[in-house]
């Protein structure tokens, strides 16, 4: 009996070996007819591009439209007004996995997928957020651009003036032109360098968390950050977790 | 940084303005109680207190804000009874969104920044917005009124064509607040460079030629004019203004004045097959497919970058809005011209800018209070603060002759900030092209056929950028995508609107299924009442 439950058992393990490890390949393959991110990449700007990927977070839906940060395990893309109905986008949880159709494009720096639509398909794969913090200020950066990273040990300092002249720690738009609710950008620093990051309204409003945390700041708090790398005439992270740095 | 853009396409609106259409038709036939006509009263009472909402639009310019937030501050304390909360919007269409999802709430602001084009389809309802002809003729609260706090500008002082973009079915429903028009920022330097001499006014034929030689590159891939990778000579910010003015220039079909639709016609067929040939070959791109012409330009990246006069202050290497890095900027002087003609004899240039409208509200004097400020905004103090700002003009005689104003303009270039050069050419050349300027006609729906216009110079450009051959495009096949996406066969037969006796043409499918729903419902609720009643009384006997 003892050797019968063995043998189950062992079964049971290469099974569900072999299980996973069909799903991991599973995951990284891409199916026929679609680009490696590689191949993503290299595709000509106004291409058409068919890419599989995962759904990292939604920025917005309006109107049959969504715009959606997307990964997979070699890198990211950027769906800039996907076709979508509102029914399809409520499924597009965190992970799931999706083949899209489109035209690559590029706009003030920003590599994405434009005009694009999509199906849903099989698998599940959510990034964690890699530490580039040391590539700041770096030609690398731009290689990570779109994906979920993570910002460590930087320092906050004055994004501008309050009426006053007071330096604060936060603007409502760029310029603080804006109100609540707007987007909010504050400065951070790390080895003397100073980079403007931003809280993106649509993608995280003045409801979350992280909305919360950035206009609790105060300059010279230390502070971890996680976001999507944006870019917009250079780096301009779309940032969706801060919180102060041990 | 400005902005990126925010998802929030075109069609949304044109689909809002379809759905406030249908919702307009579903009331109207079932009998919902809308607005009275405002009544004006005699006296603005002054015992009571308001509270009034005013939708601002800024171009993301903190100055802008500031202004906003002292005219408020100012006009509080000529009328201590009145509180004015701003909420503040960088986006015309999200305001036109915004106010139309209101509507349908009965929550609309009480003075709202917008476009005549927006008031059209604000006006579907019933009464929602505040005809302005009595208020604006009163002479104790009318401009110039004896019983105002302020020195209002008289009904004289009113630049009269501007106080005409109001009129709407021959009534005023606004108030222009500030007019700017197009303006093409051309880096001579290059187009001298390319050994041309730039003309006194711009045509088509003109930057289509240049931008199609700066297109020349060297053995490396470089763009000869420029030493860099990257060249696009000639960037439209507004495609729906490049469409109309084209088409104006040309007097060609547009609209009629009550919403016939005449965009979709052989005119805008050669329009298109020459875009496309320029965009084939990258010469001309947009704002959508692109970016910022701003950018390109500062950049040396774009000779001829078409934008409004209100983006003056982003135009040039000494510009003092800036939204690339300053590595990236390039040394090179500017010029601020008309945007280019057919017939430079007699040119034609659209007129824009923000108006303000009143929402109507069930309390007379709260509408009265809203009238109040929208007025307090047409005095000097507002009007010239804001049109110093970007390459805006006035509304008024009364602060355009103003000692402070001419100052103004005549310190030009002294600095590159208040006195920047370009910003104030580029009001400049309005003021010198008032007689010169046009709107397109204003019916519920105009909007979206704006919006169709330029979406088909988007279409056509993507088209052949993604290697279609112009010759290929297939513009009839487009008119028909486009005129259905925008609903124009549908919004644009809807010709008038305040009237109440309007012909609405034939009923949407939606509604009429809407409608029918309503019918069967109410038949349920009347025989489940009468069969309450049948059984309330046999219970009795």
């Amino acid at each position: 009996m003892k050797k019968l439950t063995a043998l189950l058992l062992t079964g049971a393990m290469v099974l569900a070996c072999v299980g996973c490890g069909s799903q991991g390949k599973d995951a990284d393959a891409k199916s026929e007819g679609v680009m490696t991110h590689d191949e993503y990449m290299a595709a000509a700007i106004d291409s058409e591009v068919v890419i599989e990927t995962y759904v990292q977070a939604k920025q917005s839906w309006w109107d049959d439209k969504a715009t959606v940060y997307t990964q997979d395990k070699d890198g990211a893309y950027f769906l800039y007004n996907m076709a979508c109905s509102e029914e399809d986008y409520a499924k597009l949880t965190t992970g799931t996995k999706i083949k899209v159709t489109g035209y690559k494009s590029e706009w003030s720096g920003e590599i994405e997928v434009v005009d694009g639509t999509f199906e849903i398909e099989d698998g599940n794969y959510v990034a964690t957020a890699e530490d580039v913090t040391s590539l700041l200020g770096t030609d690398d950066l731009i290689n990570h651009q779109n994906e979920f990273v993570a910002f460590k040990g930087m320092t906050v300092e004055a994004a501008g003036q309050d009426e006053s002249g007071n330096d604060v720690a936060y603007l409502y738009s760029w310029d603080g032109s804006g109100q609540d609710g707007d987007d909010l950008y504050f400065n951070v620093s790390l080895d003397g360098n100073v980079y403007t990051f931003t809280v993106e309204s649509y993608l995280c409003d003045s409801s979350t968390e992280v909305y919360a945390a950035v206009k609790a700041l105060n300059i010279g708090d230390k502070i971890d950050m996680e976001g999507f790398l944006y870019w917009y005439e250079g780096v301009n992270p779309h940032i969706t977790s801060v919180k102060v740095a041990n | 940084m400005k902005t990126w853009r925010k998802c929030f396409g075109h069609k949304s609106v044109h689909f809002a303005v379809f759905v406030l259409i249908c919702a307009f038709v579903l009331t109207g036939c079932h009998g919902r109680e809308g607005y009275a006509a405002f009544e004006m009263p005699e006296e603005f009472d002054l015992t009571r207190n308001y509270e009034i909402t005013f939708w601002a639009k800024n171009d993301t310019n903190k100055t802008q804000t500031a202004i906003y937030e002292k005219a408020i501050s100012d006009f509080e304390n000529l009328y201590p009874n009145v509180t004015v909360n701003l909420r503040l919007y960088t986006d015309y269409g999200k305001i036109y969104n915004d106010v139309i999802t209101n509507i349908a709430t009965d929550t609309t602001p009480n003075v709202c920044i917008t476009y005549p084009d927006h008031i059209a389809t604000y006006l579907t309802g019933s009464n929602n917005v505040v005809n302005l002809d009595e208020l604006i003729s009163d002479s104790d609260y009318g401009f110039g009124g004896s019983k105002l706090n302020f020195d209002s500008p008289s009904a004289n002082e009113v630049i009269p064509d501007f106080l005409d973009e109001c009129v709407i079915d021959g009534h005023y429903y606004a108030l222009p607040y500030m007019r700017s028009t197009e303006a093409c920022y051309v880096n001579k330097t290059y187009v001298e460079a390319l050994g041309y001499t730039l003309p006194d006014v711009l045509t088509w034929d003109f930057i289509w030629e240049v931008s199609e030689a700066a297109m020349a590159q060297d053995g490396d891939g470089n763009y000869i004019v420029n030493g860099q990778k990257v060249m696009i000579p000639f960037i439209y910010k507004s495609t729906d203004n490049m469409m109309i003015q084209m088409l104006k220039q040309k007097d060609a079909g547009y609209s009629t004045d009550d919403g016939g639709i005449l965009l979709f016609n052989d005119t805008t067929k050669e329009l298109l097959e020459t875009i496309a040939d320029h965009g084939s070959t990258g010469a001309f791109s947009t704002f959508k497919i692109s970016s910022y012409p701003a950018n390109f330009l500062n950049a040396g990246q774009c000779i001829f970058a078409v934008d409004s006069t209100a983006g003056a202050t982003w135009m040039g290497t000494d510009a003092p809005l800036i939204d690339i890095s300053a590595d990236k900027i390039v040394q090179f002087e500017t010029a601020v011209m008309m945007v280019p003609q057919f017939e430079t004899g007699n040119p034609k240039m659209i007129s824009q800018g923000p108006s303000v409208c009143i929402f109507n509200k069930r309390d007379p004097q709260e509408v009265m209070a809203s009238w109040l400020f929208a007025q307090y905004l047409l005095t000097n103090d507002v009007q010239i603060a804001y049109a110093e700002t970007e390459g805006y003009v006035p509304v008024t005689s009364k602060a355009l002759d103003s000692a402070e104003y001419q100052a103004y303009l005549a310190a030009e270039g002294e600095d590159n900030n208040l006195h920047y050069e370009v910003k104030i050419k580029a009001a400049k050349l309005l003021l010198e092209n008032v007689d010169n300027t046009f709107v397109t006609p204003v019916f519920v729906g105009s909007a979206s056929l704006r919006d169709a216009a330029g979406q088909l110079i988007e279409n056509t450009v993507k088209s052949v950028r993604r290697g279609m051959s112009a010759a290929d495009v297939d513009i009839d096949a487009m008119y028909g995508e486009i005129s259905s996406l925008y609903r124009l066969d549908q919004i644009g037969a809807q010709k008038s609107r305040a009237s109440t006796d309007r012909d609405l043409g034939e009923m949407p499918r939606i509604s009429v299924i809407l409608l029918s729903s309503l019918a069967v419902a109410w038949v349920g609720i009347i025989a489940y009442a009468v069969s309450q009643v049948v059984k309330r009384k046999r219970n009795q006997q």
